[in-house]
C-alpha cells in the first residue's frame, strides 16, 4: 500500500516536470492595447475567443479613443493601439520606430433623418449632402433635394442638422467623405475628428445624435451604421462614385473596401470614402490596429503577430454578427503582407 | 446667553437643529486637554503643538493641490498661449482642423448659461428657503426639506439624461414657441425652436442649483436668532415685514454665500450641460441658439484631441475656467464682506 503511494507520487512529480518542460515555449504572455472605441465590442469578442485558441496569451484592450491609442503606442506604453483614422505623417515621424497599420474591419456611417410621413427612403447625392451640412440647403423642399427624390413629397420645412459634438472617428470618416466630394467643404471645413461645423447642433455620442434626430422632426444627422441598424433608425441611400444609389449595409461596406483595394498604397493608410465599385457604399472607413514593425520582446512580438494573423482570418467570422463589415479577400492579402513584416532583430515571426 | 435661547426654544415651533448648530460654535473653545494627553505622559503644550501642526499640514495640502493644479494647467497649456497669446481669450475661432483656437465663445457660453440658471434659481431657491424656514407648517417642513436635500444629491448625469429626453422636447414644443410668440421682439428669444441650446441648459442648471440655494438658505435663515424675530414681532410687524426687515438683512451674507456656491456649481457643471446645450462654438444674443461652455468643450473633445495644439488649447480653456471660478469666488467674498458690514449685532458669519 505504502509502495503504491510512493510510485503514484513519483509519477505525479515526473508528469508535472514533463508538463513544465513542454510549457517552456508557451510562457504566459500579456499584451496591452488600447484606443478606438468603435471596434471595442468586436475586439472584446476576439480577445475572449482567442483566449480559447491560445490560453497562455492574455490580451487587454481598453476603449480610450483613437487619440489616446496613438499617444500610447508612440510613447511605447502600449503593445498595440486601435485607431479609426490612419496616423498622419507628422504623428508617424514622432514615433520611435516604424509603425504598421493593420486593417481589421470596416465601419460605415449612415445618414439618418426624421421626416414624418415621407413614405419612401430618402435619396441623397453627394452635392446635396454637402449642401445640407454646409447650411446652403436650408429647406427640405429645396429643388436639389427634390431632383434626387422624384415622386416624393418633401415638406416645406427647415432642415435641422445634428452632428457629433465629441471628437470621434465617425466624424472623421464623414468629414473625409464630404471633403472628397465637395471642394467647398474641403476648403471651408476640412476633415478631422472634430471640425468647425458651419451649421447645426452638436450631440454627444451616437446615442446623442440618434436621440436628437428621433426627437426632432425634420432633422438629419449621421451615426455609425451598426448603431443605426441596432436601433432601427431610418437611413438614406447615397449616390456612390459609380452613380448608383446605395443603402448602407455590411455588404456594401465590404464592397467599398474591395473597390478601394485596387489603389491601396503600400502602408495601407488610405481613405476608402467614395470608393469605386457598383455596389460600394461611399461613407466607409477601415479601423486599424497599430503595431511596431520591429518588436523588442520576441515573445510579445510573436504573440502579437499570431493574434493579428488570427484576427484577419478566423476572427473575421465574428464581425458580421456584431455589425462590422469583414475584410474582402484582396484586403486580407494586403494585410497578410503587413503582418509578415513584424519582426525581431530582422527575423519575422510569420513567414 | 445660550441658556436664554434654550428656554426660548421651549415655546417656539422651530426645530432644535439650528440652535444646536450655533451653540456648537460658541461652546468650549478647545476639547479638554485630558483627551489629548493619555495618562499624562506627553506634556500638554507638545500635544497641542502636534495637533496644530497636523491640522496646519492638512490645510496646507489643500493649498498645495490648488497651486499645483494651476501650475500643471499653465504648463500644459503653454503651447497654446505661446501660439495665440492673450488673443486666445478674445478670439472666437475654434477650428481643430486648421489649428485655430479661441476661448471667447466658451467663456460666453459658460457665463451666459450660469446667469440664466441663477436668474431662474434665485427666486425659486430663496422662496423655498423662506418657506421652509418660516412659513411651512411643521408637518410639511421635514418631508419638504428632505426632498430638497435629496434633489441636491442626484448625480448630474441623471439630470442630463432627463434633460435630453424630457426637458429638451418640452422646451422645443412648449417653452420656445410660447416665448417666441410673446417675447419674440427681444433678441433673447429669436430663432427656430431646436430644444437644445442656452435656454435649456440654463433651465436644467437652475433645477440643479435650486436645491443648493434652498438648503443652505434654509439653514442660514434658521440661524437668525429668535430674539431678533421676537423683537420685531413685538413691535407689531407682519410676517412679511419680519422676513423683509429682519430675516433677509440679517442673513444676507449667508444667503449670498449660498448663491455663490450655486453659481460655482453652475459654472463647472459638465455632463448635464453637454447633453442639452447643443455644443456649438458661437456667441449669439438668442438663448434659443446652441452654445458651448468650457466644461462641455472639455468633455466633448478631450478624448479625441489628436494634435498637441488642440490638447494644449483645451488645457488653456481649462485654465481660463479655473481662473473664472477663482475670480467669481474672490469677487463674491469681497462683496460678502462689504454687504455683511451691517449694524452691530446684525451680522452672520458664514
Amino acid at each position: 500500500m505504502r509502495y503504491i503511494r510512493l510510485v503514484a507520487g513519483l509519477l505525479a512529480v515526473s508528469l508535472a516536470l514533463l508538463a513544465a518542460g513542454c510549457g517552456q515555449n508557451d510562457k504566459p504572455v500579456q499584451l496591452n492595447g488600447a484606443g478606438a472605441s468603435f471596434p471595442y465590442p468586436l475586439y472584446t469578442k476576439w480577445l475572449s475567443e482567442y483566449k480559447k485558441v491560445k490560453p497562455q496569451v492574455t490580451i487587454d484592450y481598453q476603449s480610450i479613443g483613437s487619440g489616446g491609442g496613438i499617444k500610447g503606442i508612440t510613447e511605447r506604453t502600449l503593445d498595440f493601439a486601435g485607431s479609426d483614422a490612419p496616423m498622419t505623417d507628422e504623428q508617424l515621424s514622432r514615433a520611435p520606430g516604424a509603425i504598421l497599420h493593420i486593417p481589421t474591419v470596416a465601419g460605415a456611417v449612415a445618414v439618418t433623418y426624421n421626416l414624418p410621413d415621407l413614405g419612401a427612403t430618402l435619396k441623397l447625392t453627394p452635392e446635396v449632402l454637402a449642401g445640407i451640412f454646409l447650411g446652403d440647403i436650408k429647406k427640405w423642399n429645396d429643388p436639389r433635394l427634390a431632383e434626387a427624390n422624384p415622386g416624393v413629397r418633401l415638406p416645406e420645412r427647415d432642415i435641422v442638422v445634428v452632428h457629433r459634438s465629441d471628437g470621434s472617428g465617425t466624424t472623421n470618416i464623414f468629414t473625409d467623405y464630404l471633403s472628397k466630394v465637395s471642394p467647398v467643404w474641403k476648403e471651408k471645413v476640412g476633415k478631422g475628428t472634430s471640425v468647425q461645423w458651419p451649421t447645426g447642433v452638436g450631440a454627444k455620442g451616437n446615442e446623442g445624435v440618434a436621440g436628437q434626430v428621433r426627437q426632432t422632426p425634420y432633422s438629419i444627422g449621421y451615426v455609425e451604421l451598426a448603431y443605426a441598424i441596432q436601433n432601427r433608425l431610418p437611413y438614406a441611400e447615397l449616390r456612390n462614385a459609380a452613380g448608383r444609389f446605395v443603402a448602407p449595409s455590411l455588404e456594401t461596406t465590404t464592397a467599398a473596401m474591395a473597390g478601394a483595394a485596387a489603389q491601396m498604397p503600400a502602408d495601407m493608410r488610405v481613405s476608402i470614402v467614395n470608393a469605386p465599385g457598383e455596389n460600394a457604399y461611399p461613407i466607409a472607413g477601415f479601423t486599424y490596429l497599430l503595431v511596431y514593425k520591429d518588436q523588442q520582446d520576441p515573445a510579445k512580438g510573436r504573440a502579437l503577430a499570431e493574434f493579428l494573423w488570427w484576427a484577419i482570418h478566423e476572427g473575421q467570422k465574428y464581425a458580421p454578427e456584431l455589425l462590422y463589415a469583414p475584410l474582402p479577400a484582396n484586403v486580407v492579402q494586403l494585410a497578410e503582407a503587413k503582418i509578415k513584416e513584424i519582426n525581431h532583430n530582422g527575423k519575422p515571426f510569420i513567414r | 446667553m445660550s441658556g436664554t435661547r434654550n428656554r426660548v426654544r421651549v415655546f417656539s415651533l422651530r426645530p432644535a437643529t439650528s440652535i444646536r448648530l450655533r451653540d456648537r460654535g460658541k461652546g468650549p473653545a478647545a476639547p479638554s486637554p485630558r483627551f489629548l494627553a493619555p495618562a499624562g505622559r506627553i506634556n500638554l503644550p507638545a500635544a497641542d503643538r502636534l495637533l496644530a501642526l497636523a491640522t496646519a499640514a492638512g490645510a496646507l495640502v489643500i493649498l498645495l493641490v490648488v497651486v499645483l493644479f494651476a501650475c500643471e494647467l499653465a504648463y500644459r497649456s503653454y503651447p497654446a498661449w505661446a501660439r495665440f497669446g492673450p488673443g486666445f481669450v478674445t478670439s472666437a475661432a475654434w477650428d481643430p482642423v486648421r489649428g485655430e483656437f479661441g476661448a471667447l465663445p466658451l467663456v460666453y457660453g459658460t457665463l451666459a448659461s450660469s446667469l440664466v440658471a441663477l436668474a431662474l434659481a434665485l427666486p425659486l431657491g430663496l422662496g423655498s428657503a423662506i418657506f421652509l424656514a418660516e412659513l411651512a407648517p411643521a408637518w410639511l417642513r421635514n418631508p419638504l426639506s428632505f426632498a430638497v436635500e435629496l434633489l441636491a444629491a442626484v448625480p448630474s448625469v441623471v439630470y442630463g439624461l432627463w434633460g435630453l429626453f424630457v426637458l429638451v422636447p418640452w422646451v422645443r414644443t412648449h417653452v420656445q414657441p410660447f416665448l417666441g410668440h410673446w417675447l419674440g421682439w427681444l433678441p433673447l428669444f429669436q430663432g427656430p425652436p431646436l430644444g437644445l441650446g442656452l435656454l435649456t441648459a440654463g433651465i436644467l442648471l437652475a433645477i440643479m442649483v435650486t436645491p443648493t440655494i434652498a438648503a443652505i438658505g434654509r439653514e442660514v435663515l434658521l440661524a437668525v436668532p429668535l430674539h431678533q424675530r421676537e423683537a420685531i414681532l413685538a413691535l407689531g410687524a407682519t410676517r412679511w415685514e419680519t422676513i423683509r426687515l429682519v430675516l433677509l438683512p440679517y442673513a444676507r451674507a449667508g444667503l449670498f454665500g449660498a448663491v455663490i456656491l450655486a453659481l460655482g456649481r453652475a459654472l463647472g457643471e459638465t455632463m448635464a450641460v453637454t447633453m442639452v446645450i447643443g455644443n456649438r462654438h458661437q456667441i449669439t444674443a438668442s438663448l434659443f441658439e446652441p452654445a458651448q461652455t468650457i466644461a462641455s468643450a472639455l468633455a466633448n473633445e478631450f478624448a479625441e484631441a489628436h494634435t498637441a495644439l488642440h490638447m494644449s488649447a483645451l488645457m488653456a480653456a481649462a485654465l481660463v475656467l479655473f481662473l473664472t471660478t477663482l475670480t467669481v469666488n474672490v469677487a463674491a467674498r469681497l462683496l460678502i464682506r462689504k454687504v455683511a458690514r451691517g449694524p452691530e449685532g446684525m451680522r452672520y458669519e458664514c
